[in-house]
């Protein structure tokens, strides 16, 4: 496993190099390779007028906003429940801390079919909405429920380890110098914490935007209703259209690394804290 | 951790009154968490198993016995045995190579390996469409040879290791790096050969880490629909995995297929999130990634 002169370690190849370079290029490099390509039979002209059809324009709307609203309401509870976990004491909170990996053990299918079956009109949930004229599944409402399931743990597993590393002794001191709880929570508690808020947000809004298992099944797929972006490449691929399933897919591609890049300015901001 | 063990330890500060406020807002604050907590995430629990079982577990065994069912299973575990151990393998070299050799582009190269977790696992399973399919770059050779990747297992299998490939790099870097390369190179200057340093000295170091990502690995491969169902064509009793035969047969109003095929894949789920638990307080270690 080793390579044997320490002096040569940049010229050596060995195997272990060869196996990571080598699978990297035919299973990750040589696919996004293609995905672009195939974009490139396309002239710009023909690119804008597909990655900007009313059609993508209604999907990417209701996959960005859904996922926004997920995200919004999860960064608040998704903190509440944080605070919980690591602050108080109270029966079942180890059973209910690894409840919280649930949409992460879960496969998307299932909790797609569970989502569906809880919030359709004669589910548990969805009955109780029935009555005002609200239907969830099969909505973009759905979507939305779909969406707040999976990217839950993310906010609370990012905010967790941090609020672990924040000491209480800080705050009691804003406490015996006569800080308000709502000062101590919005000088104290809140700056630290924020970053890594954010970033759980982030994180979970990128996972809720390339959402498909779960979303699929919850929603009904109809265009400018409920159709979001990686339903509609699906069907385009169903449709044997590959280039306006490339240029839908470059477009999530793209918003992916921007994502990504958002992320990892967010972590050195929070690093920052930490140090 | 507690607050409300600390004043025991320092009493000083103590002395001044503790506001008020406080006192109410850790009641609400608890009901809220779990109200939330038991909506979002339990209710859809308890929703399969009241579904899977409230007509009795007859019904059950008739929809999950059928050869469509037995195939999806055996194709979805056919799939994790070819996706985990190849991830495995190369998740140790990449690991060994991002931990104990220093290059330029080694961030960009960690990127690189995160990317199949931010990209939408339906653009993952169009990439390969676009690679293998009929009109893709390797589409007329593959063809000459009369090999079917699209729509057939060797296509699923690539989507499979596509986007489970990050997890066992990801866990394994941070317990190398923590392990330090001292006594390989003590080893090496004994006269150990590589593949001894491997076997007595890395291994036994890195067991835990990589256990847990070959975990991690084999419950994202079992689950894994979106990029799986773009190159299957789910062709029935052929090319249909698992999560592709739940939403199939909810698709088609056999309710109590899906949710028999549900309890199945989530046993086998739950079963490796329950290992994961053990493994972490028994080595003390937590998780770096999420599925």
């Amino acid at each position: 496993m080793m390579v044997r002169f320490p002096g040569l370690r940049f010229t050596s190849l060995s195997w272990p190099w060869v196996v990571t370079i080598g699978y990297l290029l035919v299973l990750l490099c040589l696919p996004i390779l293609a995905l672009l390509s195939q974009t490139f039979t396309l002239s710009p002209d023909e690119f804008w007028a597909i990655a900007t059809a009313p059609i993508a324009l209604a999907a990417y709307q209701v996959t960005f906003v859904t996922a926004l609203g997920a995200a919004l309401l999860n960064g608040i509870m998704g903190t509440i429940i944080a605070w919980v976990l690591v602050r108080y004491e109270f029966p079942g909170r180890k059973l209910v801390d690894a409840a919280i990996d649930l949409p992460f053990a879960l496969p998307t299918a299932v909790a797609g079919l569970l989502l569906a079956t809880l919030y359709s009109e004669n589910g548990w949930i969805g009955q109780l909405f029935t009555p005002f004229g609200i239907k969830i599944a099969f909505t973009r409402l759905g979507v939305w429920v779909a969406m707040v399931f999976i990217s839950l743990p993310f906010i609370v597993r990012t905010v967790q380890p941090v609020l672990q590393e924040l000491e209480p002794e800080v705050e009691e001191a804003a406490w015996s110098l006569g800080a308000s709880p709502g000062q101590t929570f919005w000088r104290i508690i809140f700056p630290p914490l924020f970053p890594s808020i954010l970033t759980g947000m982030a994180l979970g809004f990128s996972r809720a935007v390339g959402e498909y298992g779960s979303v699929v099944i919850v929603s009904s797929g109809i265009p400018f209703r409920d159709l979001i972006a990686p339903v509609l490449i699906f069907q385009r691929l169903e449709q044997y259209d590959y280039s306006g399933a490339s240029v839908i897919g470059i477009v999530l591609l793209v918003i992916a690394l921007l994502l990504l890049l958002t992320i990892n300015r967010l972590q050195q901001w929070g690093q920052h804290y930490a140090d | 951790m507690l607050i409300n063990d600390r004043p025991r330890l320092m009493p000083s500060p103590r002395s001044l009154p503790r506001p008020r406020l406080s006192q109410h807002t850790k009641p609400i604050l608890i009901a809220l968490a779990l109200t939330y907590i038991g909506i979002i995430l339990l209710l859809p629990l308890i929703t399969l198993i009241y579904e899977s079982v409230h007509l009795g577990i007859q019904p059950l065994i008739t929809a999950i016995s059928t050869s469509e069912f037995r195939s999806a299973l055996q194709l979805t575990f056919l799939l994790t045995a070819i996706a985990v151990p190849l991830n495995t393998l190369f998740g140790l070299c990449a690991a060994w190579v991002l931990a104990r050799q220093h290059f330029p582009g080694r961030t960009l190269l960690l990127s690189l390996i995160d990317l199949p977790f931010s990209i939408s696992p339906v653009v993952a399973g169009l990439m390969i469409v676009l690679l293998y399919g009929r009109n893709g770059w390797f589409g007329p050779w593959l063809e000459a040879i009369n090999f079917k990747v699209i729509f057939a297992v060797p296509g699923m299998a690539i989507a499979t290791i596509f986007i489970t490939l990050p997890f066992v790099v990801r866990e394994v870097i941070p317990v190398l790096e923590e392990m330090g390369s001292e006594q390989e190179e003590a080893a090496r200057t004994l006269g150990a050969n590589d593949w001894q340093i491997f076997w007595r000295i890395t291994l036994p170091h890195i067991r835990w880490g990589l256990l847990y990502g070959v975990l991690l690995t084999n419950a994202r491969a079992l689950g894994e629909f979106g990029a799986v169902a773009v190159v299957s064509g789910s062709i029935l009793g052929r090319t249909q995995t698992l999560p592709i035969f739940v939403e199939q047969a909810y698709k088609n109003y056999q309710t109590q297929a899906a949710f028999g095929a549900a309890a199945i894949l989530v046993l086998l789920a739950l079963s490796t999130l329950i290992i994961k638990e053990i493994i972490g307080k028994q080595s003390g270690m937590t998780s770096r990634s999420s599925l």
